[in-house]
């Protein structure tokens, strides 16, 4: 083989045109990984990944790796047969809110409580996009669509918490179109053995657009975000003078400013991305009450699904020994006629 | 006259005895299938040929008395061929009234009943619906009848080992078998040794069973029968030579598939959910890790088959099993597999439906589900297996062809199949032809597209070798490039090739063959899958009367073997049994445009041989 080449975001571009519609969120999300790529040290043919059905979910095919685009909310299971069938692949799950947590709820459930390695991408844009805009299950109550068209009337979801729920062991949360904030985590996501999970908040103009301007306008920003940093304090607001204080009445999280009644740096929390009861807390605070967290809420170490497989067969083969599966068909109780 | 000295004079009135039908019945608790299978291997290692039909409720451990809890096991065997599990009843043995009542109808005139007496209580035969106790009343005087104290002799034979009353009475089923191996002339050491290894990590147990068996052959053998009596000899069945060993259709299929992948050198992912009669072969594939297979239980019948397809997008061969309702909920899947023409196999083991129907009992009404159950233009082989034994090439079969023509294959058995155990010669795989899978690897000129011009097969290239990375999905794809395409030519030439692709397959199966009798003739009885046996000695029967009947038995249903037309063109008359309300005789009848008649059954039941012999006089008498 011909001595590695340095790749570039080039060499990840197919030659498909793209289609998502003009100013749709997941442009930046595919600039970004295109990007990220020659910076990860995994081998292009080793690299899959692997969709369900959505806008979203058109990515493989503008990613010059290998790819498959499957059907409905069945991603993360046509992922996991990936990784049985060669857990050398490095395997990218593409999903939506409507793909990944309604169609598709069981399955990503029950692929992040196996702890598949996989990188877990779900776009939450709160809306049926290729549809044609009917409301999603991250979809905000009251949301008008031509389904709801008097307003949506059930409780949405949210993603972070509802892989938490499911045994999760690598959660985050980025915006779509905040390369310097998604490549870290996604980094991160990539370096995790076993699933890891990432909520990107996604803009879809045509359906619902503007729904995250709250946390990205630079106006409103500053108070609407937290910046999660493993071993820093939960600060935020113009000038970090806001923080999160843990309530020990209520075993809530609450804001407050520091140098006002007597709040001290002392007071605030500071992050572990270690602690679950903590990741949980900040998985469920929504604007405009709280800041919203991003970045890295969870992440824990423990084996991935398909390597526990494989030590378990390696152990089964050194206790059997290298078996002819001719002679394994001869045991038993056996006879013979002559 | 004592029972046994009954049975050897109905030996000495009809000398012509070769075949015997034994059925164990009694609570699902009771033990019952594991009796029989005890008793099926000790009668296959004494040299009869047999046939199995383990029949048992859905309820693990119905409440117990009750009649629909009755778990049977039945065995024919005998010194001529043997391809059914029998017809009629010749021994019952009734643990319980529930058990009697339930199965008594199937025991021929003057046959045998060993029923255990402590177990036909006053509360017990209400249960069972009994007015009066039969064993007392004179309702069984058509019959021969041992009636003994089970129970209590088991306990007595089992007190040295300190057993609880439960466990104690739980011994009787071995007590039973005892008692029967006796009057069969069977060898025990098997049960003895199948016993220490079940009990392995409780020898107090394996001991108790132990001595329960042999004091109920001793029960027959000495003091408690009269003398004077012979046992049931039944002589070797002639056999083709070689080396046996007895085994379901779940074994030899989960073997075939283990040989195919060994056979194509590819390994093997077989992800699939528990359901009731397929579980089985998942369990079976999970004892053999050793042989490049994964296995992998999904969180759903949809999970499992999209596991499958990513384990063969992935470069293993992805297999998928269920049962009809699991099929229903893959069927989409299936269809990506389809359009994206990756190699899967999956196999449907049929139960009684629909919905949940008889989870337990057999019946093959999927046939339609496998040619049609899915969206759009998605033709997929399909082949059917016919016997426990053939369960291994048919797995081979399959593996063939979904990794030579990529594309999903169904694989059709059913719940008897899947059960039933039959002696097996045992295969030598290194006489089987490999047919070994050929990755690409060649960067040069490749396209996902890329067709083997003999098969059309797809491209099978698979992810980390380098230079191929491509994208496959579910949306139509140009014939040239691969890539997405909503041209119209295009989907039309696709779903042509897609097509053509399966019909081709004619040209790489065997002609079909006439199982038994002659090419053309009158009548030719056209069957699938696990009917087979009941079809075959029907045939048998009167062909030996002087019919003018043949058999013809079709495992490739999709496509047909391309002479199977002019095959059938040569008879007056097509009969077409089926354990459904008529599923293979309508694709026969539109397909060929021939008057084919029908024989069904829905009874969840197999066919016995006199319904299809019935039929074949009728038949053969109508158009004579």
């Amino acid at each position: 083989m011909n001595a590695p080449q340095k790749l570039t975001l080039k060499d990840f571009s197919t030659d498909q045109e793209v289609r998502w519609c003009p100013g749709c969120g997941d442009y930046a999300i595919l600039k970004t990984i295109q990007k990220l790529m020659p910076e990860i040290d995994t081998p292009k043919e080793n690299t899959v990944f692997v969709s369900g059905i959505g806008c979203s979910s058109r990515f493989p095919y503008y990613m010059e790796t290998y790819g498959f685009h499957t059907i409905h909310g069945r991603a993360p299971s046509i992922a996991t047969g990936v990784k049985l069938a060669n857990p050398e692949l490095d395997v990218w799950v593409v999903t939506g809110d409507g793909d990944g947590l309604s169609i598709g709820g069981n399955h990503m459930m029950h692929v992040l409580r196996r702890n598949v390695d996989l990188q877990i991408l779900l776009f939450n844009n709160e809306i049926y996009g290729l549809t044609k805009g009917q409301y999603s299950p991250t979809s905000k109550v009251g949301t008008k669509s031509p389904s709801t068209p008097d307003g949506s009337v059930d409780m949405p979801l949210r993603p972070a918490r509802f892989a938490l729920g499911a045994g999760a062991r690598f959660v985050a949360r980025t915006i779509d179109t905040e390369a310097k904030h998604m490549t870290p985590v996604l980094k991160r996501a990539h370096a995790h053995k076993g699933a890891s999970f990432v909520e990107i908040y996604q803009n879809c103009p045509v359906y619902n657009d503007g729904i995250f301007d709250y946390i990205k306008d630079k106006k409103s920003a500053a108070d609407s975000r937290l910046l999660l940093e493993h071993g820093a304090p939960l600060l935020f607001g113009e000038g970090q003078q806001k923080g999160l204080r843990l309530n020990l009445k209520s075993l809530q999280l609450e804001v407050v400013a520091l140098g006002q009644d007597g709040v001290t740096l002392d007071d605030i929390v500071v992050h572990d991305e270690t602690n679950l009861v903590l990741a949980q807390m900040l998985a469920g605070l929504s604007a405009p009450e709280f800041p919203e967290a991003i970045g890295v809420l969870y992440c824990q170490a423990s084996e991935s699904y398909e390597h526990s497989v494989y030590e378990q067969i390696k152990t089964v083969r050194a206790k059997k020994g290298i078996a002819d599966f001719n002679e394994v068909l001869k045991q038993g109780h056996t006879w013979t006629v002559s | 006259m004592s029972v046994v000295e009954k049975v050897s004079e109905q030996l000495e009135q009809d000398p012509t005895v070769s075949a015997v039908v034994v059925r164990f019945a009694g609570d699902s608790g009771d033990g019952m299938q594991l009796t029989g299978s005890n008793f099926t291997e000790a009668t296959a290692l004494h040299g009869n040929d047999l046939a199995t039909f383990p029949d048992f409720p859905a309820e693990i451990r119905a409440p117990a008395g009750a009649t629909f809890g009755v778990s049977a096991f039945q065995i024919y065997f005998g010194s001529d061929e043997v391809t059914t599990a029998g017809d009629d009843v010749d021994v019952l043995v009734a643990m319980n009234p529930a058990a009697l009542i339930t199965n008594l109808k199937d025991l021929l005139p003057g046959g045998l009943i060993i029923a255990d007496a402590d177990a036909f209580t006053d509360k017990n035969l209400v249960r069972a619906g009994y007015q009066s106790n039969p064993l007392e009343d004179g309702s069984l005087d058509g019959f021969r009848v041992i009636i003994i104290e089970i129970t209590k002799q088991v306990i007595a034979s089992v007190e040295p080992y300190g057993l609880s009353h439960k466990f104690a009475v739980r011994c009787k089923n071995m007590w039973t078998l005892g008692l029967v191996m006796w009057l069969f002339d069977r060898d025990r050491s098997v049960t003895i040794e199948n016993l220490e290894k079940k009990f392995a990590s409780k020898p107090e147990i394996a001991q108790a069973n132990i001595a329960a068996l042999n004091a109920g052959h001793s029960y027959a053998e000495t003091a408690e029968l009269p003398s004077g009596v012979e046992v049931y000899r039944i002589p070797r069945a002639e056999v083709k030579p070689g080396l046996y060993r007895n085994a379901t259709g779940t074994e030899s299929l989960a073997y075939g598939l283990i040989a195919g992948g060994r056979l194509a050198e590819v390994p093997l992912t077989f992800a699939s959910y528990p359901i009731t009669p397929a579980s089985s072969l998942l369990h079976t594939l999970a004892q053999h890790k050793e042989f490049d297979v994964v296995t992998f239980q999904a969180e759903d019948e949809i999970a499992a088959v999209c596991a499958a397809i990513g384990a063969s997008f992935g470069g293993t061969l992805g297999i998928t099993s269920s049962s009809g309702p699991g099929i229903s909920l893959k069927g989409e899947a299936i269809s990506l597999a389809c359009a994206t023409e990756l190699p899967l196999v999956i196999v449907n083991t049929q139960r009684g439906g629909p919905s949940t129907g008889m989870p337990t009992k057999t019946e093959q009404s999927d046939l339609n589900q496998a040619l049609f159950g899915r969206h759009a233009d998605t033709t997929l082989p399909v082949i059917a297996s016919s016997t426990p034994a053939d369960c291994f090439d048919v797995a081979i079969e399959s593996v063939r062809l979904a990794t030579q023509f990529s594309t999903p294959v169904l694989l059709l058995s059913d719940g008897y199949l899947a059960n039933a155990s039959e002696p097996w010669l045992v295969p030598d795989l290194t006489q089987y032809e490999p047919f070994p899978v050929k990755f690409e690897t060649e960067p040069e000129g490749f396209s996902p597209a890329n067709r083997d011009p003999e098969t059309l097969a797809r491209v099978w290239a698979k992810p980390g070798t380098p230079g191929l990375e491509h994208r496959i999905g579910g949306i139509e794809k140009s014939y040239t490039t691969g890539d997405i395409s909503y041209d119209p030519d295009n989907h039309q030439k696709m779903t042509d090739v897609r097509k053509a692709k399966v019909d081709n397959i004619e040209n790489f199966i065997p002609e079909q063959t006439v199982s038994q009798g002659t090419a053309t003739g009158k009548l030719a009885l056209v069957g699938w899958g696990s009917t087979f046996g009941a079809i075959h000695q029907a045939v048998k029967r009167g062909r030996a009367q002087g019919q003018d009947v043949s058999h013809i038995h079709i495992r490739y249903l999709l496509p047909f073997p391309k002479n199977l037309g002019e095959l059938l063109a040569g008879y007056d008359e097509i009969l077409v049994p089926e354990m459904n309300t008529g599923q293979l005789v309508n694709v026969l009848r539109s397909k060929f445009l021939i008057d084919a008649k029908q024989l069904n059954k829905v009874s969840g039941q197999p066919f016995k041989i006199r319904e299809i012999t019935e039929a074949i006089t009728k038949l053969l008498g109508e158009s004579a």
